[in-house]
């Protein structure tokens, strides 16, 4: 009996946290890139604008939630659905501190690769069901920029599983109690930050979205709360990656003085900001640029830094 | 890969820069004498209107959006006697106030004229007229003009020769 509220406190806690992190995101991020814009971004509701999603939220609810005639409804409804679950499933494994965290798996990071590769389906699908020129080429290019990205995202961690030496992502932040896998794992923080910023679809490659091309890609079609949970996908998507770099490569909740919960949030909160930052600074490339990037300069160097990892650890052992 | 880095570092201390916004309906914007806001009719130093229903104000707008019908008092000068600019037509071009021999019509830095109903958009002669000189203070017309009005004959206007008897013959 115990157990179980325990488990439960843990997942109402995380799906809070999750959420209003996530719900906040939109405002932090139009306010981040204001001020690296020199402007204010939404300060009107409520103080300095905290209020702005509850504002966002009222009106997404209330709006008419169209589908399209020459929609293919039932696939049309459950794409958005799946973005939102993938992500949010993904955050069961996510350790965000001793003691809080829904499940540990001992293959929590297999279960996490699956899961972002699951999202995929939801972009894919959303383009294909909304039978639109502009949402099929968004789903098009979704599906061959994320499978692309993935070969490498999977490979860029394997460093990581070589040095932890387990695929549980509490013992790989046992692991750098010493030393942060960022530094021995450079190469592979890299990689894994690109392939990151790739699944999320975030704004230097944000392809299937492209609003100056495609209108808005994959969910031009889609609006109301289903164009929401799309958003809300994403924005749970950007603190997943976010949080699985601070797993993986920054040592998680360690850190001196402050409690492992503030450690690990403010580590996420920092790696969330760079991401804007990504996305106030740099323009989108071309797609066959973005292909290109992905075969050409990022599978080898991760798999480069997969040999030297391995060289190193065997050595070493 | 070092240009990215090197934009982001630079998109980055943007930080610590000035904001350039100026958050409107709290802090006014510094508006340039020169604005063409809404439009006014504006009286001579003397307190009359300088406006002489010549019409070439409405023959001037593009959008047709002055209507106005001339008259006289009993001086003789012209005066109009409805005035009417519909403000929801106005482009604010100006071409009005370029047109006015009188520099009667005038274009204002004043632009917050928003409405809930449209019909308040249209402006009579009484939301047009204004008690003072406008742009250019100490211009009269009727002082400098030849035209005969009450009070006033043929070369008794400022700056302006009598008139030439054409059926003398002496220089």
């Amino acid at each position: 009996m115990n157990e179980w509220a325990i488990i439960w406190a843990n997942l109402i806690l995380i799906l809070a946290i999750v959420f209003a992190f996530s719900a906040m995101l939109s405002w932090i991020e139009r306010r981040l890139l204001g001020l690296w814009q020199d402007r204010y971004g939404p300060n009107r509701v409520g103080p300095f604008g905290v209020l702005q999603i509850v504002a966002d939220s009222i009106k997404l609810l209330t709006k008419e939630d169209w589908i399209p005639p020459f929609a293919d409804r039932a696939v049309f409804v459950l794409a958005p659905a799946i973005v939102a679950v993938t992500t949010l499933l993904a955050f069961a494994v996510v350790p965000i501190a001793p003691g809080i965290g829904v499940v540990d798996l001992n293959i929590g990071l297999l279960f996490f690769l699956a899961m972002s590769s699951l999202g995929v389906y939801s972009i894919v699908l959303g383009g294909w069901a909304s039978n639109s020129k502009y949402s099929l080429l968004g789903g098009l290019r979704a599906a061959a920029q994320m499978l692309s990205y993935e070969v490498f995202m999977g490979l860029a961690l394997m460093g990581v599983v070589m040095l932890a030496d387990s695929f549980n992502l509490r013992d790989i932040v046992a692991a750098q109690e010493n030393l942060w896998f960022c530094v021995p794992q450079i190469l592979g923080l890299a990689t894994f930050a690109v392939a990151g910023i790739a699944e999320a679809r975030r704004l230097p490659f944000d392809l299937p979205e492209s609003e100056n091309e495609l209108v808005a890609g994959f969910h031009t079609e889609y609006s109301s709360m289903k164009f929401g949970l799309f958003f809300i996908g994403e924005y749970v998507g950007i603190t997943l990656i976010s949080a699985m770099i601070v797993t993986l490569f920054f040592g998680g909740w360690l850190g001196p003085l402050l409690p492992p919960l503030v450690w690990f949030l403010l580590k996420t909160f920092i790696v969330v900001a760079c991401f804007v930052l990504l996305r106030a600074a740099l323009p989108r490339p071309r797609y066959d640029q973005l292909m290109a990037y992905g075969w050409k300069v990022m599978l080898p160097v991760t798999l480069v830094n997969l040999l030297i990892t391995g060289a190193v650890v065997l050595s070493t052992a | 890969m070092w240009n990215s880095l090197k934009t982001m570092w630079i998109v980055f201390l943007h930080m610590f820069r000035r904001r350039v916004t100026i958050q409107y309906p709290d802090e006014k914007p510094n508006i340039p004498p020169r604005w063409r806001g809404r439009i006014i009719l504006s009286r001579d130093p003397d307190g009359e209107e300088r406006c002489v229903a010549c019409y070439l104000c409405a023959a001037a707008c593009p959008v047709d959006c002055i209507a106005l019908q001339a008259t006289e008092d009993e001086h003789g000068r012209r005066y109009p006697e409805f005035f009417r600019i519909n403000f929801s037509r106005c482009i604010f071009c100006g071409y009005c106030e370029e047109a006015c021999p009188t520099d009667a019509i005038q274009l204002t830095p004043d632009f917050e004229m928003g409405e809930y109903n449209r019909k308040n958009l249209v402006y009579e002669k009484e939301d047009l007229l204004i008690d003072g000189t406008g742009k250019y203070p100490g211009y009269n017309f009727y002082r400098v003009a030849g035209a005969t009005i009450g009070g006033k004959n043929k070369g008794e206007a400022e700056n302006e020769a009598p008139p030439v008897d054409p059926h003398s013959l002496l220089p």
